[in-house]
């Protein structure tokens, strides 16, 4: 059996879960069948894309279904892009699936959440595997509907429901763009395989819209600026397992649905195309993670810090298209594969921070960073894995997250040597972006752990927090291991992704795991290296010395006291640094321009005893300014066209007659 | 036998860094105090007051965690790692291509993350105050930093530092504007990663004008020694990376046998005690500066290497 029948017969196997799920039993047994067959069905669709890409030069697998089209067919296939996909999309689902075994017995409308989970691994599945147009944008709704359905879990709640409403909206525009590229690839004849597509001759000017609007289609799924807008409230309203699916998985096959597209299908798009891929990657890495830092709810933040980094991950793709455009092959490489590694990483490290909030809002019920606190205490296994998650996704050495990181960089340090003076410009200042929004995402991923989990409680439900369940522990273990793995080995990871270059752009990275001690090499040993094994192995070794050292020599005792604080110390936790005050010196520094941030204090007249107000006021200028003033466009529109329903019978004679004139001149014309 | 006096060599660059680094600090405080016509503590101060630190009992405040004790073994560490792989009197170490410039940096940026975490365990204002702040600064000086990073890559066409130096040192260079303007704003960044005036001020205490200081307020004891020490370190290490990329004669290469090493160390001694006295005297001559000026400051550092880059992806001659 090949693997993508092997596939297609997981997705099946999903599919029926799904329906198993409808049925009218509600125990805690039906529960325990849908995640753990979704956990078993995960693990082989994992276990079959990483066969696919471990044997060396795997030939594409297909395979055709008499579904859709009827002269087309359903045409499915895997080859080494799509099986780096699954890859990633099927970890993150096992993992979902085993933190969802303990943490969605919490769930309070179980019937909402447990069908539609099995339909969304396998819809995400679906959409890789697609080989065809047709296949692919149908899967893709599906995908986005069950997605929906799950966002819509707890519907009561009006956030939720004002969120599934802008997803929604926001998920069929996204189509629409898909559905023209599609339209212009296929060209005149409709042709919708992808085989044919692939062999056919795109213009520079067709090339350039398909581009254009696979950036908006895809890019608006997968939360580029200005198209991101759901995605902070869609991600966190969905229960958190499928938040972390939704922000490291359905992400990831969006970046997919631009990658297929523009790379295989589209063959070379002119290279000025490439400066705006990168100029939204940088955008949207500089501004996701600095709304990031504005958030108090720990789950939109972790939405906004997706945002960022798909920012990130695009930005190696564009310059990835800069580099093909001038036959850079092996730089192009090399972007690409800091890009995919980035895809790779993030969906680890998001997923592990996502089930670090859901363990909190277990626990606590809260998800408002300003009413917790001193967690570190009460869950000590969760607090451990959500600092690795935070440090990874902070890009810190020796781990997966710096790893990318360094990739990415030593790619841009490339990029001189590209002739087109629009690029040699534009290039210095993103990866000055990209090193603004790693420094940013750090102070971030402080203010997330130190508030949330250090300190002291800031309400009774933090007090009184409790360790959460061994599945959600175990599926947050595995996860946190797995960062510290591919961080201290990345060249292993380098050379798993080097099949998917091979395949889209003619070149690929040096193998590195022949590299003695694993360290990596991208170009050559004297230009640059990175050895996570040995930073790793330095660190902790000088610092067993230094513990070992001080209390075998020096003292080892502890004394308990009041904290310090240079004596002022206030019983009372609310004079802590809040989440707010943490962040209002970078709010201070860059809010006054990108959220005009305005602050204000109201002293209380001198002998008056009632409290001072401060006021921060800030403005999401995206939201207000672009959709603002769309909805205000349609709203104005629908105003006017009203009119049309209160006209006499005479005149709805005379416009379908003038209709129809008009429709006759078209035609003649 | 080779490997041997590999390792011994990379040894001794350890052994040398740290012990080197209070050292430094002791030096610059004395030419501080001399400046002010004061005596000042003599210069090896800062070694009594860390053995007199380790010898005490920590107290540790009542709800410090589990990371609260970690951090300054770690920290310590890091810093170690970091500046055990600067060039310091030789290139070519044997693991010096461990890591490159962007990854020690990044080190530096990790050392910073846990720093303000550890400021912001026991849950007090000055320990909210410092890491808030911190991160303030470091989230404009660590893109600068890069910045940096960039335009010396771009120049030797590496980030390793052993080639970096190399490099530097070969007449291949020349004079160049974009390494002017590195320079220029990697000496802005050390001050600000150093807590130095004018950003921060490293004898200050109970004020809340403090940075790094505010953070490290609730340790005692051996934790504050390791702090105390890392701190040292990262000047040192700072000091280092200016001298070894932008005044790098007198660098022993790899292999170059006993005597060239002996040359190294001396000329190290030399660039160090002259990089100290040059910091001391910058900062008895200007004023520490408000808090919420330090991003401009940081802002000016950025562009300056930025334009640096800039101009190395105009033309590689710049």
């Amino acid at each position: 059996m090949n693997s993508v029948s092997m596939l297609l017969l997981c997705v099946a196997a999903l599919l029926g879960l799904s329906v198993l799920a409808v049925a009218p039993v509600r125990t805690r047994a039906v529960h325990t069948l849908i995640y753990g067959g979704a956990l078993a069905v995960s693990l082989i669709a994992l276990g079959a894309a990483v066969a696919h890409i471990a044997i060396d030069g795997a030939a594409d697998s297909t395979a055709v279904l008499p579904l859709g089209l009827p002269w087309l067919g359903a045409h499915f296939r895997i080859d080494a892009l799509a099986a780096f996909f699954l890859a990633v999309v099927n970890l993150a689902g096992a993992a979902a699936c085993l933190y969802g075994l303990g943490y969605g017995r919490h769930e309070e409308a179980p019937h909402r959440v447990l069908p539609f989970f099995p339909a969304f691994l396998g819809g995400m599945n679906l959409v890789i595997l697609a080989d065809d147009a047709f296949s692919f944008l149908l899967c893709w709704e599906f995908m986005s509907l069950a997605s929906w359905a799950l966002v819509m879990a707890q519907h009561r709640n009006p956030e939720n429901a004002r969120a599934g409403y802008v997803y929604l909206v926001m998920a069929c525009f996204g189509t629409l763009m898909l559905l023209l590229a599609f339209g212009l690839l296929s060209g005149p004849a409709g042709d919708y395989g992808f085989a044919a597509i692939r062999v056919a001759e795109h213009g520079a000017l067709p090339a350039a819209l398909v581009l254009g609007f696979a950036l908006i289609g895809a890019g608006s799924k997968a939360g580029l600026v200005p198209l991101h807008v759901w995605l902070p409230l869609a991600h966190p309203a969905a229960p958190s397992h499928v938040s972390a699916l939704m922000s490291g998985a359905m992400t990831k096959v969006a970046i997919y649905g631009f990658i297929r597209i523009v790379f295989d299908l589209l063959g070379d798009p002119p290279w000025w195309s490439s400066m705006a891929v990168l100029i939204v990657g940088g955008v949207t890495a500089a501004l996701g993670v600095l709304q990031a830092l504005m958030q108090r709810d720990l789950k939109r933040m972790l939405a906004y810090s997706t945002i960022e980094n798909v920012g990130v991950i695009f930005c190696g793709l564009g310059l990835a298209l800069a580099f093909q455009a001038s036959n850079m092959g092996w730089a192009a490489a090399l972007a690409l594969t800091a890009a995919l590694f980035h895809v790779f990483n993030h969906a680890l490290f998001k997923s592990l921070l996502f089930y670090g909030a859901g363990a909190v809002l277990t626990a606590t019920h809260e998800r408002d960073l300003e009413r917790l606190g001193g967690l570190i205490h009460r869950m000590p296994a969760t607090a451990l894995f959500f600092l690795v998650g935070c440090a990874a996704i902070s890009a810190l050495p020796p781990l997966n997250g710096f790893a990318s990181e360094w990739l990415l960089f030593q790619a841009i340090l490339q990029s001189p040597e590209l002739p087109q003076w629009g690029l040699k410009i534009i290039v210095p200042g993103i990866g000055a972006m990209l090193a603004l929004s790693a420094a940013l995402a750090a102070a971030c991923f402080v203010k997330a752990f130190g508030i949330a989990f250090l300190g002291r409680p800031r309400s009774a439900a933090a007090t009184n927090a409790q360790e959460v369940d061994r599945f959600s522990t175990a599926a947050m273990a595995i996860l946190a291991a797995l960062c510290v793995l591919t961080g201290i080995m990345p060249g292993l990871a380098i050379d798993w992704i080097s099949p998917a270059t091979l395949s889209l752009l003619g070149d690929r990275m040096p193998a590195q795991t022949i590299d003695p001690w694993l360290s990596i090499v991208p170009i050559a040993q004297g230009r640059s290296s990175y050895n996570g094994l040995l930073v790793f192995l330095f660190i902790a070794f000088s610092a067993s010395i230094a513990v070992f050292a001080i209390h075998r020599f020096a003292s080892n005792r502890i004394r308990r006291g009041p904290a310090w604080d240079c004596g002022f110390v206030e019983p009372s936790p609310a004079t802590q640094y809040s989440a707010d005050s943490f962040s209002q010196p970078i709010r201070r520094v860059f809010g006054t321009l990108v959220f005009r941030a305005r602050e204000q204090v109201e002293m209380p007249p001198p002998g008056d005893s009632g409290p001072a107000r401060h006021l921060v006021e800030q403005r999401d200028l995206i939201w207000d300014g672009l959709y603002g003033n769309i909805a205000g466009a349609i709203g104005f529109a629908a105003d006017r066209l009203n009119y049309l329903q209160f006209l006499t019978i005479r005149r709805y004679l005379s416009l379908v007659f003038l209709a129809l004139v008009i429709l006759l001149l078209v035609l003649a014309i | 036998m080779t490997l041997i006096g590999d390792l011994i060599l990379q040894g001794a660059q350890m052994l040398l860094v740290l012990l080197l680094a209070p050292l430094l600090t002791g030096f610059v405080r004395k030419v501080k105090a001399r400046l002010l016509r004061r005596r000042g503590p003599p210069v090896i101060q800062p070694y009594r007051d860390l053995l007199r630190l380790l010898r005490k009992d920590v107290v540790l405040a009542e709800n410090a965690s589990w990371l609260f004790r970690v951090i300054p073994y770690l920290i310590f560490a890091a810093t170690w790692v970091g500046a055990a792989l600067i060039p310091t009197f030789a290139t070519g170490l044997i693991f010096s291509w461990t890591a490159d410039l962007i990854a020690i940096v990044a080190l530096l940026g990790s050392v910073r993350f846990f720093l303000a975490l550890a400021g912001m365990d026991v849950g007090t204002s000055f320990g909210g105050i410092g890491a808030s702040r911190e991160v303030m600064i470091a989230s404009v000086a660590e893109p600068a930093m890069i910045m940096v990073v960039f335009t010396l890559a771009l120049v030797a066409g590496s980030t390793q530092l052993s080639e970096l130096a190399g490099f530097m040192s070969s007449p291949a260079v020349g004079l160049r504007v974009s390494l002017g303007l590195a320079l220029i704003a990697l000496i802005m960044v050390a001050i600000a990663e150093n807590a130095r005036i004018p950003v921060d001020n490293p004898a200050t205490h109970l004020e809340l004008t403090m940075v790094h200081e505010a953070m490290v307020l609730e340790y005692s004891g051996r934790h504050l020694a390791m702090i105390e020490i890392a701190a040292s370190l990262k000047l040192l290490l700072y000091v280092s990376l200016i001298a070894g990329v932008f005044v790098p004669w007198g660098l022993a290469v790899s292999g170059g046998g006993p005597a060239a090493y002996a040359i190294g160390a001396a000329a190290y001694l030399v660039k160090l005690a002259a990089g100290g006295f040059l910091l001391a005297l910058f900062e008895t001559a200007i004023a520490k500066m408000r808090v919420f000026r330090v991003p401009e400051f940081m802002g000016a550092a950025l562009m300056l290497g930025l334009l640096g880059a800039l101009l190395l992806f105009v033309s590689r001659s710049l």
